[in-house]
């Protein structure tokens, strides 16, 4: 989250950062998935932002957008498919 | 109908081959149904090497070359030269007189400028109105958009912005390509389309930059490439004696 975070803040700054309404929802470190909760009028910069990161913690990594749902339950079914 | 992603710019070394298995590997991964990526001239052994990568992962692969003349006489000595082993032509214009002609030449398909020196980015009225009465597209990189940072990156977006408007006033295509050479760079179609947004690239031209602008010169330029052209609009239907 806190390379989303600093992506989020170089990219549209501490304002536009704010406006995005984000929080972790969860995490699985086996599966490396992570489910974040964004404003729906957000969602293009939340992928913008998680497009931008090259590196976390000092080590080259992607982050890539699997599903976007507006339910977390209709997004677990979806991911299962 | 369902889009068909496609990247017109993916720099694989094609001198590794596992390097470059990785990369389009990622690609079709990542949704990629079509994939250009820039020959040498001499193409042959490389051309069947990767389409046999391709074909294992189930991409299609577009064959280009990337033109750099120093003048216009060099760009159109190798368009003709050129034009019909490759199925995507592209011109990096590093002069503003390279710039004017590969606007105007209906052979060049898409127009790149150099990403970091701002001051040899050569898209403007004159050039957008050039490209809009042939058939260049403007083609942005992603790539210098991941890699730069603070000050570089903030005058890439305020050329990028300046330039999509321009294009879009002119009606001249755009194309957003990833422009990557490691697997690690390789974002997804929607990804690329969502970094467009950072140059105010409105959202339904966005998406057309990745999927609709790149598939139509693809399908235009193997039509072409065919046997059965003769000009546009003509084409070889039948031969024979009783015709």
């Amino acid at each position: 989250m806190n390379a989303l975070w600093n992506a989020m803040m170089k990219l549209y700054g501490e304002c536009g950062a704010s406006q995005a309404g984000l929080s972790l929802i969860g995490y699985d470190p086996q599966e490396r998935i992570a489910v974040v909760r964004v404003g729906h009028k957000a969602v293009d910069m939340v992928r913008a932002s998680l497009a931008s990161i090259t590196n976390i913690a000092g080590k080259p990594a992607a982050v890539h957008v699997l599903r976007v749902s507006g339910t977390i339950k209709a997004l677990r079914k979806k991911a299962k498919l | 109908m369902r889009r068909t992603y496609t990247d017109l710019h993916m720099c694989a070394d094609l001198s590794n081959l596992e390097k470059a298995s990785g990369l389009v590997e990622k690609a079709s991964r990542l949704g990629y149904g079509a994939v250009a990526i820039p020959l040498q001239r001499s193409v042959h052994v490389q051309m069947q090497d990767m389409q046999n990568v391709c074909r294992n992962f189930g991409v299609d692969l577009v064959t280009r070359v990337d033109f750099r003349p120093r003048n216009p006489d060099e760009l159109l000595r190798d368009l003709r030269k050129y034009r019909r082993s490759f199925e995507i032509v592209a011109v990096l214009c590093d002069s503003k007189p390279v710039a004017r002609q590969a606007a105007k030449d209906r052979r060049v398909d898409l127009l790149n400028f150099p990403q970091i020196d701002f001051r040899r980015r050569f898209f403007d009225l004159a050039e957008a109105e050039l490209a809009s009465q042939g058939l260049a597209c403007l083609e942005i990189d992603m790539r210098p958009l991941l890699t730069l940072e603070g000050a570089d990156r903030i005058r890439l977006l305020s050329s990028l912005r300046r330039e999509a408007v321009t294009a879009a006033d002119f009606h001249v295509p755009i194309v957003v390509s990833s422009g990557v050479s490691e697997a690690i760079h390789v974002r997804k179609p929607m990804e690329l389309a969502a970094l467009s947004s950072l140059f105010s690239l409105p959202g339904n031209l966005a998406a057309d930059a990745v999927s609709t602008n790149p598939s139509t010169i693809i399908r235009r330029n193997r039509e072409k490439l065919g046997p059965e052209f003769v000009a546009p609009g003509i084409r070889l239907v039948r031969k024979g004696k009783d015709c």
